[in-house]
């Protein structure tokens, strides 16, 4: 690696352990964005056709696993990754960006299907016209529905995109819209805590048996 | 099997049971592809259907949909079609009521809610989407789109595709609605579905306990 002589009458201070074995010397950076990229967890958010290709996609054949995305975070709070599967209602619309409030940083969305990026084909009274009118999207996956390859390609982009970030970069954190207090759509933590008792959260898990 | 033809062929006897029964009430009676549709006046419906549900000879037991048409051309007057099976009977009926033509015709028609439960969000689906409200409906409220939406009926012939308002408009509407608003209190209380819960359950709730746990 670059070897030059070393200079006359100079000695280098060297950290010389017994062994060299368990040593690695890296850039944090690159550990940290390799651990992320790897481990993506989704939050599979399926509200139309496109979710049947995504379950193909997670199913043996295509294996998302290889990915490191074996497992399915069904609570954002647990989630890196939202893939939005399918056409969102207006309706939705408030579930979704609550959803991805939800989700502790660092996270990233990828939207999956000519619906969840334009509203495809439904350019109607009651469906969103592309998600990234709600919230930020890092990926865009074409095709109605994507074939399995498709949504891995795109997945394979944004372990790329993660791969990139670095931790200098201030921009690298996704801006949150926070809740005005004020607004209707404002719910007190407490409020929530009380409401989701009964269901359970990421703390207290009341019915999965975990 | 022997397609029926498209028009024609024989009566539902339901049909001639309610001329015999309503006098008058029995307006045209359409034979479509060996389906019977009958038109009745609007205010008679409940009754006329009630009868079909109760006879021992009809036993409309089933309430399969109940929905509207509107037509294009604006003399028609906007149809309420209630589709009725009979299991006992192995019969098919359908019955229609013509509201009003024109802008103001009252959207109005008594609720077969108390015939048949089934009507419930079947009616509140036909509010949403035409504007016709059912007297006697216990919770008429909308049931596609949220509560605070105030375009319209979508389903309505005048509506426009894409809806009255801007798309930035729709979305902050949207947006702004609550996502729990939509379900009553009881709905997401569980001090109050606590009541409903069997009593055992109950109690191993009050002990602290937690299920899967
Ligand atoms: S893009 Fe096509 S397959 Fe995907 S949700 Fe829309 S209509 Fe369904």
């Amino acid at each position: 690696m670059g070897l030059t002589a070393r200079p006359e009458g100079r000695t280098l201070a060297t950290f010389q352990p017994q062994s060299q074995e368990g040593w690695i010397a890296t850039r944090l950076d690159f550990l940290v964005n390799w651990g992320r990229a790897n481990s993506l967890w989704p939050m599979p958010f399926g509200t139309a056709c496109c979710a049947i290709e995504f379950m193909a996609t997670a199913a043996s054949h295509f294996d998302l696993a290889r990915f490191g995305m074996e497992r399915m975070s069904f609570s954002p709070r647990q989630a890196d990754v939202l893939i939005c599967a399918g056409r969102v209602p207006f309706k939705l619309a408030p579930v979704i960006r609550r959803i991805w409030q939800q989700m502790p940083q660092p996270k990233w969305s990828i939207s999956m299907g000519a619906c969840a990026s334009s509203g495809g084909m439904f350019d109607n009274y009651a469906v969103v016209q592309g998600i990234d009118t709600i919230i930020p999207v890092d990926v865009y996956v074409p095709g109605c529905p994507p074939r399995p390859e498709g949504l891995l390609y795109g997945i394979r982009l944004l372990q790329q995109k993660v791969m990139r970030e670095r931790m200098s970069d201030s921009t690298r954190l996704r801006a949150e819209m926070e809740p005005d207090p004020t607004s209707q759509l404002y719910i007190p933590p407490s409020a929530i805590d009380t409401l989701s008792e009964p269901f359970g959260n990421s703390v207290n898990q009341t019915r999965s048996g975990l | 099997m022997s397609v029926p033809p498209h028009r024609g062929g024989p009566e539902n006897p339901s049909a001639a049971a309610l001329r015999e029964r309503f006098p008058g009430a029995v307006g045209r009676v359409d034979v479509v592809w060996g389906e019977t549709s009958i038109v009745l006046p609007p205010e008679r419906v409940r009754e006329i259907v009630q009868w079909l549900h109760d006879d021992p000879a009809q036993r409309y037991d089933y309430l399969c949909d109940v929905t509207a048409v509107e037509f294009r051309d604006p003399e028609e007057p906007l149809t309420v079609v209630w589709h009725l099976r009979s299991l006992p009977h192995r019969r098919f009926l359908r019955l229609k009521a013509e509201l009003g033509a024109g802008a103001g015709a009252p959207l109005e028609v008594d609720s077969v809610w108390s015939v048949y439960k089934a009507a419930d969000w079947l009616e509140r689906e036909c509010y949403d989407m035409f504007g016709i409200r059912f007297r006697g409906h216990p919770d008429l409220r909308r049931i596609l789109m949220w509560e605070q939406y105030h375009e319209g009926y979508p389903l309505r012939k005048d509506f426009p595709l894409r809806g009255r308002f801007s798309r930035s408009e729709q979305l902050r509407q949207a947006l702004a609605a609550h996502p729990e608003s939509r379900y009553s209190l009881e709905e997401l209380s569980i001090a109050d579905a606590s009541e409903d819960l069997p009593e055992a359950m109950r109690q191993r709730l009050r002990s602290g306990e937690r299920t899967g746990e």
